[in-house]
């Protein structure tokens, strides 16, 4: 909780009824406490007065350093009001004085500080009450000062015999009473009184006016069991005053010498409940990050949660880049002013001066980006670990190639939520890898682009040649394929293939060998046109029985001839083996497959479509590109940073992919 | 606990503990248009619009506002758009959600408006509030009522910004735009001063 500044007049809430209230000012000076009814007056004079030379009413304790500790529980009944005053020696004034500081704290640390500006020939004044209001109490930062002193803050509050009174409570130079905490601000030593009791200001403790006002140890209290005078003050406040409120306090803040009797229970960890009110009000966030979960986000299945959790991820490591490189951009752009106004002075240009504003300037640039780096790290670590997590728990669908779920491949009863096609990173940590997942049932076809024209080659491509570019678009096909054909029930899924062989220049006849030999292909690849007019017209029926006993609303009901499995059309060397009429036929699929279980993948190079012209643009846009080797080409929809995509495809020579697809051959039959 | 900041006035966002608040959110509601008139459909419905600008010391980097919700960081986040407003009882219509621990680095300060985007004055917007809550336990940091605020449509309500060791403390600024802001666009001039 944030203690808040206060100005006159205003008031504040008070948590709970442990309070402490410290008046501090740059001169010694006696603090006061008037327990006042509802109009503010004083029901029997000395009797309802704290002071130095009478520390104690139930409910108000004063301790010899000039803290004053309340329990509005155990105050009585009649008192209305707590008044704390401040008094200077006679002959003294408030004028030319730093202003005095109030500081009101609660078990758990600061509540309200109020400065007290404006002072002039005042040397007596009530700087904060305390009061009742509906049932509890608030704090109101008054700041009535009175030039007549003592006497004349007592004859306002119904004092019978002020100026007697008075006597008693304003201190002497001496200090017989307690004084404030930053009298050493002052220069201004208080001697110790002769009855021992008297504070000695020490002068290290003062040196952290800031602190002084969010006092953060454990009030002492009437009860206190170890008296505050015994201890010596700058123990009492130094090592806790000194602490940087920047950082989490030490985990023991109950440990501090002056017997915390007002604290409460201390959680073992800086994130206590921030407000003593609402015991039961939510923590705030633990300063450590609890360790990753798989499935940590929204979804019905675990499938779900955990694409949905790698969405989470995606998207941070995309922020946590962007505020990175904004910083960055941010670092340099101000270097670079900082230079630019070094040489717009021509005196500047040359010479020690200039060398040590570039060096200035670049250190700036450079400690920035250090910082940014290290929030960058930071991130990283996080979502590192959390990745490891939610790695082992994926399903093979979306799992990588070698992870255990591929070892421990077992067929599935139900087809899959979403489908790993490869990894995506940025520069920045090349060892995020964040798994590219795409929804199941696919709403568009896929396409390895195998091209070396303009549209293929991103800034990550390697110059390969054209034969390479096709063995690698091969080889992400085939795992796609295997990985489809593996996620679905045994039997749910059959693949059809075109594979014009002769008909490219790379010669993919067996393209689609390991399918076939595994015995995996639902027929022979089409390698003719007219076997490939005749595939597409088969798949075109089934394609157009599926949405009428859709629209019959019987979608279970197909002609005995149609096998209900979905299929996936694997399509080599795109458009070898094809004409007009057959690229017409697959673009209908490309648009209407997808919704009736028909999905397309497709290995090609569009520079060799050329010769269709623009009309085949929109199938070529409908198509999810898969790039055959590492490549930056996919934005992200948050920032819109270009990530490496990397294929997801088993380790060159792995024999995993045959076996796999041996194991499937064997549920199916 | 609420505390009803004045203008010009701090409050640190250290808790006590010494910790930094983790996440701040700034709400803004308002009440809804009365329905009137022969066609109750007619009314001149009430846009207030909350935003917060992102500057890395007196250079903007990013706003977040009801076209662009989130800062590109992540760290910044708005909960969308109320056009009408009138969720009542003192909720918030709208709120910017800052996530202080992921502010990038470079980002000293953030600078939270509130514009009028259908025209209407402070004057006449019933019920309108703006108030900044530690999103961590739901507590109240600072509140204003906009209701009866002046003849003007927008106003820069306050800065979180990093002192020099990198702390977070917000300053209540509450100080009206020109008459005719109507997006933070039109506020940026006016802003200036406060950086």
């Amino acid at each position: 909780m944030a203690a808040a500044e206060l100005v006159r007049g205003q008031n504040h809430p008070l948590p709970g009824t442990r309070i402490t209230v410290r008046l501090s000012s740059a001169h010694p000076a006696a603090t006061a406490v008037l327990l006042t009814d509802e109009s503010g007056r004083l029901a029997d004079g000395e009797g309802r007065l704290v002071h130095a030379g009478s520390p104690e009413l139930p409910g108000v304790r004063l301790a010899a350093d000039g803290e004053v500790a309340v329990d509005l529980g155990a105050l009585a009944a009649d008192v209305h009001r707590l008044q704390l005053a401040l008094l200077l020696p006679t002959g003294r004034t408030f004028r030319d004085l730093p202003a005095p500081v109030a500081a009101v704290a609660g078990p758990d640390g600061g509540i309200a500080s109020f400065t007290l500006t404006g002072l002039a020939d005042e040397s007596a004044l009530v700087a904060v009450e305390l009061y009742r209001r509906a049932g509890g109490w608030k704090v109101r930062a008054v700041g009535q000062g009175y030039a007549g002193g003592a006497t004349a803050l007592l004859a306002d509050h119904g004092c019978p015999d002020p100026s007697a009174l008075a006597a008693a409570l304003t201190p002497e130079v001496s200090a017989e009473l307690p004084t404030s905490r930053r009298s050493a601000d002052g220069g201004q030593r208080a001697d110790g009184g002769s009855d021992g009791a008297g504070v000695v200001a020490p002068t290290g403790a003062a040196g952290s006016p800031i602190n002084t006002v969010h006092p953060r140890r454990g009030p002492s209290g009437p009860a206190a069991t170890t008296p505050a005078p015994e201890v010596p003050p700058s123990a009492a406040r130094g090592p806790v005053d000194t602490t940087h409120p920047g950082r989490p306090s030490p985990p023991p803040p109950a440990a501090g010498p002056s017997g915390p009797v007002f604290a409460p229970p201390v959680p073992p960890s800086p994130s206590s409940p921030t407000s003593a009110t609402s015991p039961t009000s939510p923590t705030s966030a633990p300063s450590s990050v609890p360790p990753p979960i798989a499935g940590d986000a929204a979804g019905a299945t675990m499938d779900e949660r955990l694409y949905n959790q790698v969405w989470g991820i995606f998207e941070d490591a995309a922020r946590s880049a962007a505020a990175y490189r904004s910083a960055v951009e941010y670092a340099d752009h101000r270097q670079d002013q900082e230079i630019e106004a070094l040489l717009a002075d021509p005196r500047m240009r040359f010479g020690p001066d200039a060398e040590l504003g570039r060096l200035q300037a670049r250190t700036r640039r450079d400690e920035l980006e250090g910082r940014a780096r290290a929030v960058l790290d930071r991130d990283a670590e996080q979502l590192r670990e959390e990745l490891q997590v939610v790695e082992r728990a994926m399903p093979a669908a979306m799992a990588a190639w070698g992870s255990a779920a591929w070892t421990a491949w077992q067929p599935v009863a139900e087809r899959p939520f979403a489908l790993r096609l490869g990894d995506l990173h940025l520069p920045e940590n090349p060892d995020i890898r964040v798994p590219m997942l795409t929804r199941f049932p696919l709403h568009r076809g896929l396409w390895v682009d195998t091209g070396s024209g303009p549209e293929s080659a991103g800034p990550g491509s390697a110059p390969l040649g054209s034969a390479d570019r096709k063995a690698f678009g091969t080889g992400v096909a085939t795992a796609v394929a295997a990985r489809l054909l593996a996620c679905h029930p045994p039997g749910g899924l059959l693949l059809h293939a075109v594979a014009p062989g002769a008909g490219g220049p790379g010669g993919s006849g067996d393209a689609w060998a390991p399918f076939a030999r595994a015995g995996l292909l639902a027929g022979p690849p089409a390698t003719s046109r007219a076997e490939v007019a005749a595939l597409l017209e088969s798949l075109v029926e089934r394609v157009d029985l599926v949405q009428m006993a859709r629209r019959a609303g019987a979608p279970d009901t197909l002609p005995p001839h149609v096998d209900p499995a979905d299929r996936l059309l694997l399509v080599h060397d795109f458009p070898y083996g094809f004409d007009d009429r057959t690229v017409a036929r697959l673009r209908y699929l490309a648009d209407e497959g997808p919704a009736v279980g028909v999905h397309l993948l497709l290995v090609a190079d569009r520079a060799e479509s050329r010769e269709y012209g623009p009309l085949l643009d929109p199938f070529w846009r409908g198509l999810t590109r898969l790039a055959p080797v590492e490549q930056a080409y996919l934005a992200d929809p948050w920032v819109e940073h270009l990530w490496t995509f990397s294929p997801a495809v088993p380790r060159p020579g792995d024999p995993a992919l045959p076996a796999l697809l041996e194991a499937i051959a064997r549920h199916r039959r | 606990m609420s505390v009803n900041l004045a203008k010009g006035q701090s409050v640190s966002l250290q808790k006590s503990t010494g910790e930094s608040l983790s996440v701040v959110r700034m709400g803004l509601g308002w009440k809804a248009a009365p329905r009137r008139g022969l066609f109750g459909r007619r009314t001149r419905e009430i846009d207030l619009d909350a935003s917060a600008l992102l500057y890395a010391e007196r250079t903007p980097t990013d706003v977040v506002f009801f076209q662009h919700l989130v800062s590109n960081d992540g760290s910044v986040r708005h909960t969308g758009d109320n056009l009408v407003g009138g969720v009542g009882a003192g909720g918030d219509d709208e709120s910017i959600v800052v996530d202080l621990a992921r502010v990038p680095v470079h980002i000293t300060q953030i600078i939270f408006t509130v514009s009028s985007y259908t025209g209407q004055t402070f004057q006449e917007v019933e019920n309108a509030h703006c108030r900044l809550v530690d999103e961590t336990n739901g507590q109240e940091l600072a509140r204003y009522e906009l209701t009866g605020g002046g003849a003007h449509t927008g106003q820069i309500m306050a800065k979180v910004a990093r002192d020099g060791s990198g702390r977070w403390a917000m300053t209540a600024i509450g100080t009206p735009a020109r008459a005719t802001a109507r997006t933070f666009q039109d506020m940026l001039p006016d802003i200036e001063p406060f950086l």
